[in-house]
This record gives structure tokens, sequence and C-alpha cells, in this order.
């Protein structure tokens, strides 16, 4: 019951805020490619549903490629700053300097270094650079996150380098690695969508092309609905990801 | 003698000295406890011993093979993501034992602290005493000749602490390792040990030390015998002499 209840007052909400949307438009006269009711924007949706789910599709294709591709090489280079502390300091400031750089400045030289003919694989490039940070700071978090006193028994039983960071540092980043891939395959669907924006051409056919060319053509209701798709995507995968998350630390905890 | 501290001194970088000079030699077999105020070097002097610290000056002698010295900490100290057997396992398969051995060593010991058939459960499963029998028989596990137990009980509630105080005692005359443990319970070191060493407050020197002649492992009246209460109130004496001499 009380789960219903806290089910049903965000519907009623989103219900009552439809309404109002619906009225203003239809009482006020504001032009539909200003602000179109949401009736128009759900036929939009209805009409428009095998384009933007096929989109929705190459944009989630692109980010979960993203994300893999960043959990790679995240994961590895994370390994390797363990295993060596002068690796550490050698990849630290360079991976702290990309991060901080805005990935919409690097878009266009990641642009041109794909090929332009590759928009696609420009904006699975950016989107990996956005994923790649959340992990790469989880897992080099988390390599350090041993317990102290169960490092120093390591120490005790002899444990070498390889036994400690594979019996011990590994495990006890688990948990920080779920939370950064968490984060990460969020802000991988925002880099898909960056990427495509800034790639802006009809070669990387996912939501954002949608649109930008909804947007071209004054087709706000359009726009509206590929705004919809893609955010019930992006809620979706999150959601996907925080059981995955929940699941996995209960294994890991055991309970 | 099973390992000893001949006039050991520890610098901290920033904090000065935090231990010394200490003259400690344990023999086989003894079960020395080691009381004093909290930051007089306990936990250092049980580091030193693990050989997991070096001193800034002095000798350390102790057991430096492998498994022949072990510890157990105040929490439990297990892995999480290990089921019990292997939290006790592990050790052995550090030290390269084949996995099927070790496991089997680890159920042993896993029955000899009084678990049996906890082998698969988690430490998240298991009660706070449960887990600190679990880091016991890990402990245990590789027939030691020297066990450091720094502050084992302190996390558990008194009648669990009592209950794993006999158990320890129980487990010392199946193996007898010599023990060193640490506490801050005058009541539980004069019930558990063959001395009771004193430390003043830090940087922790020796103020003096009670031996407790009852024989080993004692009696379940114990605790309410005279010899009980007037060792007790040496090594309580013995306690406030060492903190007026640091004032």
């Amino acid at each position: 019951m009380k789960s219903l209840t806290a089910l049903a007052i965000p519907l009623v909400f989103i219900a009552i805020l439809l309404a109002v949307w619906e009225a203003v438009c239809r009482l006020s006269g504001v032009p539909a490619y200003l602000l179109p009711p949401p009736s128009a924007i759900g036929a939009s949706l209805v009409e428009g549903w095998p384009l933007l789910l096929s989109s929705a599709w190459n944009t989630l294709f692109t980010a979960l490629t993203a994300l893999i591709v960043a959990s790679l090489l995240a994961s590895g280079l994370a390994l390797l700053t363990a295993l060596s502390p002068v690796l550490e300091r050698a990849i630290q400031p360079v991976a702290v300097t990309l991060q901080v750089t805005p990935v919409i400045a690097v878009a266009p030289l990641v642009i041109i270094w794909a090929g332009l003919d590759h928009p696609e694989r420009a904006v699975v490039v950016l989107a990996t650079i956005v994923a790649f940070f959340p992990i790469f700071s989880g897992a080099v978090t988390g390599l350090k996150a041993a317990d102290p006193d169960l490092t120093r028994l390591f120490d005790l039983y002899g444990a070498g380098r390889l036994q400690k960071l594979l019996r011990l540092r590994l495990p006890s980043a688990v948990p920080f690695l779920l939370e950064g891939h968490k984060v990460a395959a969020g802000l991988a669907v925002i880099g898909a969508v960056i990427g495509e924006f800034v790639a802006g051409s009809g070669g990387a056919q996912g939501l954002a092309w949608r649109i930008l060319e909804a947007g071209n053509r004054l087709q706000t209701a359009r726009m509206f609905a590929a705004l919809f798709v893609l955010a019930v995507m992006a809620a979706l995968l999150h959601a996907l990801l925080q059981l995955a998350e929940r699941r996995a630390l209960v294994w890991w905890r055991g309970r | 003698m099973t390992a000893s501290l001949t006039n050991v001194e520890v610098d901290y970088r920033g904090r000065g000295r935090v231990l010394g000079p200490v003259d400690l030699a344990i023999g086989e077999g003894e079960i020395i406890a080691l009381v004093g105020p909290s930051g007089c070097g306990k936990s250092t002097a049980m580091r030193l011993l693990a050989g997991l610290e070096q001193p800034t000056r002095g000798v350390v002698q102790r057991q430096a093979g492998r498994g022949e010295t072990s510890l157990v900490f105040q929490a439990a100290t297990l892995a999480p993501w290990l089921s019990a057997a292997a939290n006790v396992a592990l050790p052995l398969e550090l030290s390269g034992l084949d996995r099927r051995t070790a496991r089997d060593r680890a159920s042993e010991a896993l029955a000899r602290v009084g678990l049996s058939g906890v082998d698969a459960s988690r430490p998240a499963q298991l009660s706070g005493g449960m887990a600190m029998r679990v880091s016991l028989a890990r402990a245990l596990v590789t027939k030691p000749r020297l066990l450091l137990l720094d502050e084992p009980f302190a996390a558990l509630d008194e009648i669990t602490r009592r209950t794993l105080a006999d158990d320890v005692l129980t487990l010392w005359a199946e193996l007898k390792p010599a023990i060193l443990f640490v506490t801050h319970n005058v009541e539980e070191a004069v019930y558990m040990a063959s001395r009771v060493v004193v430390m003043t407050a830090g940087p922790g020197a020796i103020a003096g030390e009670v031996a407790i002649e009852a024989p080993l492992p004692r009696p379940a009246g114990f605790r309410v015998t005279e010899t009980f209460r007037a060792d007790a109130e040496t090594v309580s004496a013995l306690l406030a002499k060492g903190m007026e001499r640091a004032a």
C-alpha cells in the first residue's frame, strides 16, 4: 500500500503538470513551434516511434560501447598505477588534466582524428572520454582502500605484491568499481549525446541527431518526443545499473 | 625464548618517542598480558614482534618464519568477500599450500574454535563473537609459536568476551603457543595470563610486572578467589603508579 502511494504521488503530479501544460497551450494560442501541447508531442511520439526507437538504440549502443572501452582502459590503467608508484605519479596528472578539460572543447580534434567520414567513431571516443574518469578514479581509490589491518595480515603472512593485488586490493576495490561504472554509464549517455551534437551530421544517427534535425525543421513536438525517449532511456539504464550494483554488492558482502 | 624486545625504542617522525626503552622476553608457551593506558605503545610493541614495524633503536628477536607468528586484532578483520573457511585458509594459501588441503585444515581450525558448519558463511552473516572466533581460527591454522592478540575482545559484550577468554585458554592448552595479548581490562589480564606486564603512559616503558601463580587454564571459580583479587589490585596499583610517573 505504502509503495503504491509512493508510486501514485509522482504520477499524479505529472498528470496535473501535463493537464496544465495542455490547457495553457490551447487557451493562450501559443504557436506549436514554440511550445507544442503534450497531445501533439504524444502524437509525434506515436508517429515517429520506429525511427525514434532505432535512434535510441544507436545512442544506447554508442554509450554501451563507450562504457566497455572506458571500463577496460580505466581499469587497466588503474591497475598499472597500483603496481607502480612511478607510473601512478606519471599517469595521475595527465588523467586529471584531461578530466578538467571540457570534452566539448576536445570534440573538434577528435572528429578530425576519427576521420570526418566516420562521425560515429568520434562519438564513441568522446563518450569514452567522459565515461573514463569515474571508473578510473573509483578504481584508483578502491585499490588503495583495503583494510589496513587486513593489509598488515597479508604482510605478516608473507604475501607477495601480486598476491596482495589479486587477493586483497582488487576484491577490496569492487564496491568502488561498481559505483564508478554506475556513474560512468549515465555519463556515457551524456557523452554520446554531446558527441552526436558536435558531430552534427547524419552519419551519427542517434537521438541527439533527431533532436538537431527536428530543431532545424522547427518540428518542436518531434524534439520533445526525442527528448522524452532519451530521458526514459537514461533513467532505465540508471535503474538497471543501480539494480546490478545492489545485486553485485550483495554477492560481494554475502548478504 | 620465543621472542624478545631488548632495549627497544620507537620514534615516529613528528610525534617523537612513542615506545621505550622496553625490555620484554616471552618464553615458550608463556601467556603474557600487556596492560597500560591508551597511547602507551602496546600495539606498537605488537607490531614490532609481528615484524610489521622496525625499532628505531634496540633489538627485536621474533619468530620470523611463515605462519610462526599470528596476529588477531580488536576487530575480526575478515575479508567480507570470502567465506569463513576461505578467510581461515588464507594464510596457508598465501604460503603456497594447495587450496584443497588449506580448506580442509581451515575446517578443522573452525571446528576447534567451536564453529562447525559455518565454513560457507560470509563474515556479514556471523555475529561479532563468531567473527572473532573465525579470526582466532585463522591465527591458529598455521600452528604459530607466537600468538599476538591486540585487544581481541574489546568490541564484544561481557558474556562473549568471557567465553572467548576461556576458549583461548583451552586452545592454548592444546597447542601451547606463547601468547602476548594487549588489554585494557585488568581482570581479563589476571584471569588469562601467567604474567601481567604493566606499561607506563606514553612513551611506554615497563612499570612493573606481576606473576600470576595459579596454574593455567584457570578453574571456573578463579575470578572470585582471594588470589585473583589480590593480583588484580597489584596490577591496578602498578597501572596507577605508571600513570603518575607519566603525569
